[in-house]
């Protein structure tokens, strides 16, 4: 006979989902990507994304021991997928103290002084992306980027951008916007731009790797495929539909184009598989905590992240608009709560309608 | 297989007990009979201290209209009117009986009636009431009023709920397995007591609802109502929580109750759900004259030596009921129903009521630390009433339980999914009840204040 009972409020069984399961898995899902990132531009990319998450461990750290929490919480893993995430947006030659001042500012700023984890209004990475746009412009705007020079899948951790196995090139958004209907000729084909050998931030370049890692935290159900794929619709759909200047610099609608069939379908496949937006339409926008809870509310703020690349990427003074594009969406998020929450209760009768008595 | 919106899949753990044909346990030596065993006014004692008792005699009188009746479940002597803790935590008023195991029935009580195919609507009501019969679910809500639905409600379905959806329970399953045909009585007689007399016979269909976890009864039920036109049976998507009620008929007829906050009631669509053992209670009341004093329970959890299903008297301690089986010392927590809406209690002299479907004693005493809500949105994605949950949790933890109101606290079913489906092991259920313990007042009086406001304007 036991001699104490346990009380407490139903239930009491728990399911075996945890935060840090869930932080780990997308710390996973990141791994393939990063993996692409080693083979284009070398080993080099391991000393940033170490760099990185070892700042926002250790800020992380010391904002918990200035709050008096247990350090315990340091195993959530949020930390890790920040760090991780911030190295992704990072140039892969950054110098040493751009992911260290950049893990500062995403975990004190953006995420401890909002409250820590669960609490910060906006994506921590993005937000330490966006300060290091700021406070090191050299480090992070380059005309040219480096990449390694093709070699055996296997030799993944021979070279380094630094090397002289190095070759250095604009990123295809940076060509489409100098030089529209020039963007394959720096020598890429689609299936470069679509697995990622092209110059680049370090996890941003593989759509494919980044899919992948996607599909996966779709299938466990961390991501809803609706925000996502709102994301790119609305990007699509934007660059597809907004007048953009020609080679006259008269502006033009995309849609006539589209139907007389001069529209230049290169163009829209370097705005969907370069640049961040793949990474930022799976492991950016779709951050918990910073993104609405319904499915409603997630499109919505898809939609509008989607229409804030277009308009930054067209019309912007930046080749790149998905930083700044899901800051401005986590900025609408409180608004989308207001008007999609709460929803229909289950069974509830419009009462204007005449429903139950 | 069409069902509702939301809800999980836990673990069912009804391995442990599903094989155990059902046992009687013997009364102990002394019972403590609780005056409230169901919603609503407890029942009156009418015997004393001292009182000689029968088995089945009355010993409780209902105290109006939402209210049942109480007998003894054994015979033997009144030795006192006493109190004593009810499964919620709150204390009742219990009659003490010592048990003389003798086993004398009261008049009456066990014979076979042979008239009983032929007893009116109106006498079926009667004797739901006469016997004590409450909901066995759980929920324990007087079959007799549920029953006697106003005549503006016209109902066409009786659904038998036998989702037994709570991990661990197989008690409904081992009745339906076991009983199938005194079962399927109780049903008719749920039926024509819900068919108005001038009515075609047929008019009320009943069909007994089953997920998918229990096929073999499914098809033995299949099988025995084939000639039947106005009875079924219906699979369903196994998933919790497939028995509540408002779930269940969404899944059965794809019907949405109103929520609680418009006052929203099966009746509203037409269906009067009821469980496997409330309608075996009421065949037995019919045909045998027998009260509501025993019911099936299940026994089962990883603290126990072996699982099983038993037939309880009412009044029996849950010590005893444990004891029974075997209960090791590993257990730290012993609850009274299942683990998704069950409660645990405090004390294993609480006794065994006409609602309780199973007793389990868990060794579970992993401590669940609660971190801050990440906005998954995973509460959101299987709450079944399409709540957010998490807000609720949010906002109590800044003590702003008043505000839960606009997020529809009241419409919680209190099924646990959210609880269970949270990776931060927030407590949102305990924060829900305590929301709806200050929502439902201000509401009351904004009622109130709204009357007294209308009377004065209309002088």
């Amino acid at each position: 006979m036991p001699p104490d009972l346990q009380v407490s409020v139903s239930p009491h069984i728990r399911s075996q989902e945890t935060v840090p399961r869930i932080m780990w898995t997308v710390a996973g899902a990141l791994v393939p990507a990063g993996l692409v990132g080693l083979y284009v531009f070398g080993w080099r990319i391991l000393v940033v994304v170490s760099l990185s998450v070892l700042s926002c461990i250790v800020t992380e750290a010391a904002s918990l021991r200035a709050r008096k929490l247990p350090l315990a919480r340091l195993r959530d893993g949020s930390a890790v997928v920040t760090g991780v995430l911030l190295a992704f947006v990072l140039p892969p030659h950054a110098a040493w103290y751009v992911p260290v001042v950049g893990g500062m500012v995403a975990i004190g700023l953006a995420k401890q002084l909002f409250g820590g984890l669960g609490h910060n209004v906006f994506n921590p990475a993005l937000i330490g992306r966006a300060f290091l746009q700021f406070a090191f412009p050299l480090q992070l705007n380059h005309a040219e980027w480096p990449y390694l020079i093709r070699r055996p899948l296997l030799e993944i951790f021979r070279g380094d951008v630094a090397s002289a196995d190095a070759i250095a090139g604009a990123t295809p958004l940076a060509v489409l916007k100098d030089a529209p209907g020039e963007v394959f000729s720096g020598g890429w084909s689609f299936w470069d731009l679509f697995s990622g050998y092209m110059p680049g931030c370090i996890g941003e370049t593989s759509s494919v790797a980044i899919i992948l890692g996607g599909a996966l935290l779709i299938a466990l159900g961390y991501v809803n495929w609706r925000l996502p794929v709102a994301y790119l619709a609305a990007l699509v759909a934007g660059v597809l539909l907004f007048p953009v200047a020609g080679a006259d610099g008269a502006l033009r609608a995309g849609l006539p184009a589209i139907f007389d069939g001069t529209y230049p379908w290169q163009n829209l496949a370097v705005h969907v598989f370069s640049g961040g937006l793949m990474l930022g339409a799976f492991f950016m926008i779709t951050d918990m905590v910073t993104s609405p809870m319904t499915s409603r509310g997630q499109v919505i703020y898809g939609v509008i992240g989607g229409i804030m690349v277009a308009l930054i990427r067209l019309y912007g003074g930046y080749p790149e608009g998905v930083c700044y594009s899901i800051l401005i969406a986590n900025g609408f998020r409180p608004m989308i709560d207001r008007f999609t929450m709460p929803p229909r209760v289950f069974g509830q009768r419009d009462i204007a309608a005449g429903g139950t008595s | 297989m069409r069902s509702f919106r939301g809800g999980v899949h836990p673990p069912d753990m009804k391995h442990l007990s599903a094989d155990a044909p059902i046992e009687v346990l013997a009364a102990p030596e002394q019972l403590v009979v609780p005056l409230s065993q169901h919603i609503g006014a407890p029942a009156r004692p009418i015997v004393q201290a001292g009182d000689d008792v029968r088995v089945g005699q009355l010993i409780g009188e209902a105290s109006g209209f939402v209210s049942a009746a109480v007998h003894s479940p054994v015979s033997g002597k009144v030795k006192a009117v006493t109190r004593t803790r009810h499964p919620l935590g709150n204390t009742v008023d219990a009659l003490l009986i010592e048990n003389d195991g003798q086993d004398r029935m009261a008049e009456r009580v066990g014979e076979d009636n042979p008239n009983w195919r032929d007893v009116s609507p109106r006498d079926i009501v009667d004797t739901a009431m006469k016997a004590g019969i409450v909901g066995m679910g759980g929920a324990t809500f007087p079959t007799h009023v549920k029953l006697s639905p106003p005549e503006s409600k016209h109902i066409d379905t009786v659904i038998l709920n036998a989702a037994e959806c709570e991990p661990y329970l197989t008690c409904d399953y081992r009745l339906l397995l076991e009983r199938t045909e005194d079962v399927i009585e109780g049903l008719k007689l749920l039926v024509r007591a819900l068919t108005p007399p001038d009515a075609p016979p047929n008019r009320v269909s009943g069909i007994i609802a089953v997920e998918a976890n229990k096929k073999d009864v499914f098809l033995k039920l299949q099988d025995m109502l084939q000639d039947k036109t106005n009875l079924l049976a219906r699979l369903m998507p196994v998933k919790y929580p497939q028995g509540a009620e408002k779930q269940l008929i969404k899944t059965v007829l794809n019907r949405e109750v109103p929520p609680q906050s418009q006052r929203g009631l099966p009746m509203d669509v037409g269906v009067v759900v009821q469980n496997v053992g409330t309608a075996l209670a009421l065949y037995e009341a019919v045909r045998f004259n027998k009260p509501l004093y025993e019911r099936v329970l299940t026994v089962s959890g990883d603290a126990i030596d072996t699982p099983g299903n038993l037939l309880v008297r009412v009044g029996t301690s849950t010590e005893h009921v444990l004891k029974a089986r075997g209960i090791t010392d590993s257990a730290s927590v012993v609850i009274s129903g299942g683990p998704m809406m069950g409660i645990a209690l405090s004390r294993l002299s609480t006794p065994v009521n006409k609602g309780t479907s199973g007793l389990l004693a868990l060794s579970s005493s992993e401590n669940w630390e609660t971190m801050p809500c990440i906005s998954c949105g995973a509460c959101v994605r299987h709450c079944p009433m399409q709540l957010i949950p998490s807000k609720f949790s949010t906002l109590g933890d800044v003590g702003r339980y008043d505000e839960t109101e606009h997020w529809n606290v009241i419409d919680c079913i209190e099924c646990g999914v959210c609880t269970y489906v949270c990776p931060s092991r927030r407590p949102i259920v305990q924060h829900v009840k305590i929301g709806k313990a200050v929502v439902v007042p201000l509401m009351r009086a904004r009622a109130e204040e709204l009357r007294r406001q209308q009377e004065k304007e209309h002088g």
